[in-house]
């Protein structure tokens, strides 16, 4: 008898096949052309991209591109090597020159992906005698590290300094000499909400535990000069290493660690995830790093913000339960049937704004999130565009009614506000 | 104060009740995700509350290794003496 390798995966084939056909089926959509960073042609019809986490709308940067171009004539199309094994140019140390000038490091390390940042620093970092304390909404690729690695991993609750408080010290008590690696997000990308750095940054160094923060969601966007959450709220000589991504505000892909430790460089010596994986093509390595020099001197920030205030503040108005507040560039309703929200997509991508459809387990708390992360490159016109269409929507799937319902069962001082919308 | 068993075992049903909507009858042999129908996630927010009870450190390795309410039952009960 042969064993199916597929079987495993029939339960989520069948809910998969469940889905709607056609151009309302989320895991099938492609875009036949990108116009800007903040529309493309789906389906032959002009869409409005609300999900693209193209904060500072930096892929179609004339500066970048002009770089970029550069690049690919005179180096070509890829490296063919690893780091260490030929795929190491000048342009990928200028990078890494750029990240420790842009914050103001001693040390940084360029990855390939975001994904592989978090992979190879948790995985290499923390061996088989430290432990791991992780938030419990990380991210995938935080949870990948851990995983991938041989340290103790332990878990607290999202975002509570008391939690973090109560897992390090039964660890110290029972490993004093233990080293311990504490991973904190800037922005947690499902829900837009910040890590409170000072508090946990602070629980943690007085356990003696080393501070990851991974600012995927808030590099270019937070910060005064842009390097994020760790910036913002001004902690960043509390914070051991810094990992971050060129996918969202630097528009373009790779990942990277900054940190003043003294032995940093070893890591090149022994992070898998660094040593046997192509390194970044040089056009890649070009657009990135002009793209960072734009970043630090940025007046796009405000804007961002802005754009998300406008968004979370007019849906939640209208009468939809947010989970965002528009404090960050994320805006997500959230919706109580999985069925509802996947019809909630589909029927938004035929009226021309393709949102992200989220659901468990990659969203915290089981929640079903129709998401936006807005860009600085949204005008407001696209964003009254998002706003009527939302409400639309909302209101053929039978959602504002209920919102209403819900607002006033359960405080009556919320019909002022609903009734000022 | 040592615990015995059974008490380890009364105590991390009461931990369960929340996360048992269908009020499944809770035995040794009972599994998370078969019998309670729990995700990954869920078993992993039950392990927190399960650390902050005994006062232990359960790491997540452990998680695939702890299937039923007993291997909960047991592994607690190992992490105490080891303390």
């Amino acid at each position: 008898m042969t064993f199916d390798l597929f079987e495993k995966f029939d339960p989520i084939l069948k809910d998969y096949n469940n889905l709607p056909e056609g151009e309302e089926n989320p895991f099938t959509v492609s875009m036949e052309k990108v116009l800007s960073p903040t529309t493309a042609i789906i389906n032959g019809r002009e869409t409005i991209l609300a999900g693209t986490n193209n904060y500072m709308g930096m892929t179609f940067n004339e500066d970048c591109i002009a770089a970029a171009q550069e690049a690919l004539t005179s180096l070509g199309t890829g490296t063919t090597g690893s780091r260490v094994l030929n795929g190491t140019y000048n342009s990928h140390k200028h990078l890494e020159d750029a990240l420790r000038k842009f914050y103001d490091t001693r040390h940084a390390i360029v990855f390939s992906t975001g994904y592989q940042a978090n992979l190879g620093i948790i995985a290499t970092l923390a061996g088989v005698k430290d432990y791991v304390v992780i938030d419990a909404d990380s991210h995938a690729s935080i949870y990948d590290g851990c995983a991938m690695g041989n340290a103790t991993i332990v878990r607290f609750k999202h975002n509570d300094p008391e939690s973090l408080d109560k897992k390090l010290a039964r660890i110290r008590r029972n490993d004093p000499q233990a080293g311990i690696l504490v991973v904190l997000e800037g922005v947690y990308s499902m829900l837009g909400d910040q890590a409170p750095l000072k508090e946990l940054t602070k629980v943690s160094k007085d356990h003696s535990a080393y501070v990851l923060v991974d600012e995927a969601h808030s590099i270019g966007v937070f910060g005064k000069t842009g390097r994020g959450v760790a910036q913002e709220q001004d902690v960043e000589d509390q914070v051991d290493f810094i990992v971050g991504t060129f996918s969202k505000s630097v528009g373009t892909i790779g990942g990277y660690c900054v940190s003043n430790h003294p032995k940093f460089e070893a890591l090149r010596l022994v992070c898998r995830p660094y040593i046997f994986t192509a390194s970044l093509p040089p056009s890649v390595v070009a657009s990135a790093t002009k793209a960072l020099e734009l970043i630090t001197s940025s007046n796009l920030r405000n804007k961002l913000l802005e754009n998300s205030m406008k968004l979370n503040r007019g849906l939640s108005q209208a009468g939809f339960d947010m989970g965002t507040t528009g404090e960050s560039p994320i805006a997500a309703i959230i919706v109580g049937e999985q069925n509802t929200a996947i019809a909630f997509w589909g029927q938004m991508i035929k009226e021309g704004v393709y949102v992200n459809l989220a659901l468990p387990p990659a969203t915290p708390d089981n929640l079903n999130l129709m998401r936006c992360s807005l860009s600085a490159a949204h005008s407001f016109e696209q964003i009254d565009f998002m706003l009527e269409k939302f409400i639309l929507v909302g209101t053929r799937l039978g959602l504002l009614q209920k919102a209403e319902e819900r607002i006033l069962g359960s405080d009556p001082t919320n019909i002022i506000h609903s009734a000022r919308a | 104060m040592t615990l015995t068993v059974d008490e380890i075992f009364d105590r991390i049903n009461v931990l369960i009740k929340p996360f048992n909507k269908k009020n499944i009858p809770l035995g040794p042999d009972t599994r998370f995700s078969v019998d309670l129908e729990l995700d990954s996630l869920t078993v992993m927010d039950l392990l927190s509350e399960i650390e902050d009870e005994f006062d232990i450190t359960v790491p997540l390795n452990l998680l695939p290794d702890l299937e039923t309410v007993g291997q909960f039952t047991k592994a607690v009960e190992q992490l105490l003496s080891e303390q």
